[in-house]
């Protein structure tokens, strides 16, 4: 089912020859579009336009180059994982954005995205945050930049990702916790929006995957795809030939953001590896490209999870960025036209690939990031002696409560 | 063939109160399913059009009291199916427009849905989440199913788009009287009034104003500017607290208040 046979032709393109640089009229080929209220249409508009100068714009291109230099600590360095390759019978090397400042791939996007609200003369910056990773690079760009920011996030994951919340407040910025929905991301994403409908003018809302309407899901990719571009000129430096690259997928900004540049390079496997949760067999599982049908959330068509009726469901995981019910429309058509594939492993599988990482290479991923291993280690089982690029997206550090509770989270 | 936009407009220019147009937003299965059908037929009489809201998990365009009756519907088990059959059983004598985000339309599958929709006597559909970029298709079929499809306007549209959202409109446009989410505060006096003018100076339909309308003496003031006002989040709070819902309007409209 596609939008096209419920609603009859939009503008859409599935040529992944011409998706390559921009989506058309805000379409990924059937996924996108600007499915929100009246009120936020132009604003909407405006950050389209200020971000199209941002971007051809080599003063933006070189400030946010020395930006992510200088503050955010890139280029972030290629590890080869020896040990953890020796371990699972493939040469493994881990693209690692938890070295960044805050400690995840977030910065890179807080870090572009904060230029653009201040070009466009935003007085106060407002964004969402799932396992907190987002609201501390957004409370951080915020405290550098000398602006008011408040951050929506859900009452479970406030719980569960203390230690982010004290970090916002030591930022400065003023922490909300939603109690509305199902009180993760997909809620702190509508209580975002709805704060923004009431002042679209002076208020920038700073998003943090690649997901929502057009135009967030290209400036994210636009703006995180430093990430492949770094990785693909270290493996240069290094005579690697990859053949696989595997991240984990929530929203999917890092993954995106590794995936793009890889995406012409044909004899390169992109694997995609969404969240599991308590398995397939249960309904507790946020898998939306395996498991999900189109729809429409949080301004955007895309694979869902929803119910028969086209309501939300609520989802599962071990780690807060991956509890989403959605996707980025670019990772939907991506897997479509089977550029990229999308797999799923369990929270134990997961937990077991993080501790496995802890114990050879002494690096502790966060829980989002030990889905993309534990895919890793999944495909090289499949096929042995394979070379397989990881990101890791972020570190642990924020998820030891939770390991230290043995893994459990909620409820 | 039943015609939606043409019998909106037909009520909406002859309003019950001999004053100002009330369109009534009702979301469905609130409080129940049974109280919202008499809350319905309670109402039907004393207003010009029924709005009835499809609930929806994740209403990003609503406040707390709709997000939070639409919640309720949705744990009473009410779906589309439910709806239609139900609405269309109660045989109002007042045009019913279904208020929905685009998501649980798109589950039924639009077409399907807009022929048993125009069989059951709706009259048409408000989908805030479609702009008009996205809403040519819908448009067209509703068009050919008899059916209006309802635009939004808001204070920060620009007038050209403005002019366009007004063309594309049938039955009547609803203006966001506010920035921000339905049950806030409506924006001051001037503004609103010269922004409702302006609409109306545009529009061949009907101007209903939306958004923050609670009291009597706003009606009146606001209904001097426009063709006529929508009141939603106030209605159902007077319905948690245990007011007829006709008695509400009434009370709005000062009619035998």
């Amino acid at each position: 089912m596609t939008i096209d046979d419920l609603i009859g032709p939009v503008q859409a393109s599935s040529h992944l020859g011409d998706y390559f640089e921009e989506p058309i009229d805000g379409w990924f080929g059937e996924f996108g579009g600007q499915f929100v209220p009246e009120l936020l249409i132009e604003p909407l508009k405006r950050i389209e336009k200020v971000a199209r100068e941002c971007f051809s714009d080599p003063t933006f291109a070189s400030e946010l180059e020395t930006e992510l230099h200088t503050w955010a600590g890139r280029p972030t360095a290629l590890t080869h994982a020896e040990r953890l390759g020796k371990r699972w019978g493939a040469d493994v090397w881990l693209k690692r954005e938890d070295l960044t400042h805050t400690g995840a791939h977030k910065i890179n996007n807080v870090a572009g995205q904060i230029k653009i609200a201040q070009r466009i003369g935003a007085r106060h910056i407002i964004a969402e945050t799932g396992a907190g990773q987002h609201g501390v690079a957004t409370a951080a760009a915020c405290a550098r930049a000398g602006l008011p920011c408040t951050v929506y996030m859900g009452e479970v994951d406030v719980e569960r990702q203390q230690p982010n919340v004290h970090r916002m407040k030591l930022f400065g910025a003023d922490v909300v916790a939603v109690s509305s929905g199902d009180r993760t991301l997909r809620s702190a994403i509508n209580e975002t929006l709805r704060h923004w409908a009431s002042d679209p003018v002076n208020t920038y809302y700073l998003l943090g995957s690649a997901v929502g309407p057009h135009p967030y899901p290209w400036i994210v990719r636009t703006i995180q795809s430093v990430i492949g571009r770094e990785t693909k000129s270290q493996l240069a430096e290094r005579s690697v030939a990859a053949d696989v690259v595997v991240a984990c997928v929530g929203g999917g900004s890092n993954a995106i953001g590794m995936f793009h540049q890889f995406v012409p390079d044909k004899n390169i496997r992109l694997v995609g590896v969404e969240a599991g949760g308590l398995g397939l067999d249960t309904d507790q599982h946020a898998v939306t490209i395996g498991t999900g049908r189109p729809g429409v959330l949080h301004g955007s068509l895309s694979m869902l999870l929803q119910t028969d009726a086209g309501q939300i469901r609520e989802t599962h995981s071990i780690s807060a960025g991956l509890d989403y019910p959605g996707v980025g429309p670019e990772h939907s058509m991506l897997s479509q036209t089977g550029r990229a594939s999308y797999m799923s492993v369990t929270d134990a599988e997961a937990l077991s690939a993080l501790k496995e990482c802890c114990e050879l290479e002494g690096i502790l991923p966060a829980l989002e990031s030990a889905h993309a291993l534990a895919g890793a280690r999944e495909i090289a089982r499949e096929q042995p002696g394979q070379t397989i690029v990881v990101c890791l997206s972020g570190r642990g550090d924020k998820d030891l409560s939770t390991l230290m509770s043995g893994g459990t989270d909620r409820e | 063939m039943n015609n939606g936009a043409e019998a909106i407009e037909r009520s909406l220019k002859s309003p019950v109160s001999g004053k100002v147009a009330v369109a009534a937003y009702l979301t469905a299965g609130f409080p129940t399913k049974e109280g919202f059908l008499t809350a319905a037929r309670q109402i039907a009489p004393s207003v010009d059009v029924l709005e009835v809201g499809v609930p929806f998990s994740d209403p990003m365009a609503d406040g707390p009291t709709i997000q939070r009756t639409s919640e309720i519907g949705l744990k009473n088990g009410v779906d589309l199916r439910w709806i239609l059959e139900s609405v269309g059983e109660l045989d109002l004598n007042v045009p019913v427009v279904l208020m929905s985000y685009l998501n649980p339309l798109l589950s039924f599958g639009l077409r399907r849905l807009l022929d048993i929709a125009a069989d059951k006597g709706i009259s048409g559909f408000i989908i805030p989440d479609i702009p008009l970029e996205e809403s040519e298709a819908i448009s067209r079929a509703c068009d050919k199913a008899g059916l209006a499809l309802i635009q939004l306007v808001t204070p920060t549209t620009p007038t050209d788009r403005m002019t366009s959202l007004c063309r594309a409109s049938k039955g009547f446009v609803y203006a966001v009287a506010t920035t921000g989410i339905t049950g806030g505060e409506s924006a001051s006096d001037e503004p609103l009034f010269e922004y409702l003018e302006a609409v109306k100076k545009v529009s061949d339909v009907p101007v209903l104003a939306g958004f923050g309308i609670r009291s009597a003496a706003q009606v009146d003031r606001v209904g001097a500017h426009a063709d006529g006002v929508i009141v939603g989040s106030a209605l159902l709070e007077a319905i948690e607290q245990g007011v007829a819902p006709d008695q509400f309007i009434s009370g709005l409209t000062g009619r035998n208040a």
